[in-house]
């Protein structure tokens, strides 16, 4: 049989972007700290914007402890969904306008998230990758790092253990 | 010790991402520090149920626990995080706010040890709970 044509690159990208934004950008908070998402074929990296709003020492001054943990476990949270789906919306199964209100679209749920923080977070922009260490039916294990101008060196890590959303229970 | 406490207030209320999230530091001292964060929509995780993003949380607990080892009798100053570990027992109930409450519960001349756990109405079930490890700077 022959191999079906592959389809034009300008609808690939429009649809993944489209799956990503709705994924984002439904979220209050993760535009509240004005977290964006790089994506390059199905690896995301996270970046956080810096604003004057993210600072937690104004002496040194130096990004907020908290807002360093919750860009990784955003980043987690949001690649960890954005791999488990990837299948269904390359296959059409997930239009970006349902992944917000199509109630059988469910999330991860972090159960634990610990991180290590080993340079203070200049006033700039930083970026973080997600890497799955583990995804199984019930729970997942996610690694994270984060830097600023220099990849080689991290000013942060994080490791975070997620439940996965689980199917509806048959009724009867 | 009050001096300090008065110290810990303004430098707790001076950080610009605390004035963000709308932290109010309800009581510091002795190792021990409150702090509360009213509901705010700005701040939800998950669109469909209005709850509140953990990352709001853990930057209360962040917070939280810095007050804390700063206020503590034997620390000399400052502190910054040098790890942090939540853990989330379930999601806070949308609309109300979100009190948490840190310990510092042992401290060397280097490192002070911290717990802290965050509720909301309900003070029976911990909605979330922090152990971390805290610098101790300015000695």
């Amino acid at each position: 049989m022959a191999r079906s044509r592959p389809e034009p690159m300008q609808v690939v990208k429009q649809r993944r972007d489209a799956a990503l934004k709705a994924l984002v950008e439904g979220v209050p908070y993760i535009r509240f700290l004005d977290i964006t998402f790089d994506r390059r074929g199905d690896e995301l990296t996270g970046v956080l914007n810096f604003d004057e709003k993210l600072i937690g020492n104004p002496f040194l001054p130096a990004i907020h402890g908290g807002v360093t943990a919750a860009f990784l476990e955003v980043t987690a949270v949001i690649t960890l969904s954005w791999e488990t789906m990837f299948p269904r919306i390359e296959s059409g199964e997930i239009e970006a306008q349902d992944i917000l209100t199509d109630e059988s679209i469910r999330f991860p749920k972090t159960i634990d998230f610990t991180v290590d923080y080993l340079r203070s977070g200049l006033p700039r922009d930083a970026y973080a990758r997600a890497f799955v260490n583990r995804s199984g039916r019930r729970y997942a294990s996610v690694r994270v790092e984060a830097w600023q101008d220099n990849h080689a060196k991290l000013f942060a890590q994080g490791t975070g253990h997620f439940l996965m959303p689980q199917p509806p229970k048959p009724k009867g | 010790m009050v001096d300090k406490t008065v110290l810990a207030r303004q430098f707790i209320e001076a950080i610009p991402h605390a004035k963000a999230l709308g932290l109010n530091l309800t009581s510091i001292g002795e190792g021990e520090a409150e702090i509360t964060m009213p509901y705010n929509a700005q701040l939800i995780g998950d669109p469909r149920t209005g709850v509140i993003h953990g990352g709001a949380v853990s930057t209360m607990l962040d917070t939280c626990c810095g007050a804390a080892v700063m206020s503590h009798p034997s620390a000399p100053g400052g502190t910054a995080t040098i790890d942090l570990r939540i853990d989330y027992m379930r999601a806070a109930t949308p609309g109300q706010s979100i009190r948490t409450r840190a310990t510092c519960y042992h401290i060397t001349r280097n490192v002070a040890f911290v717990r802290a756990t965050a509720t909301d109405d309900d003070q029976e079930t911990p909605v979330a709970t922090a152990s971390g490890a805290f610098t101790v700077e300015g000695g």
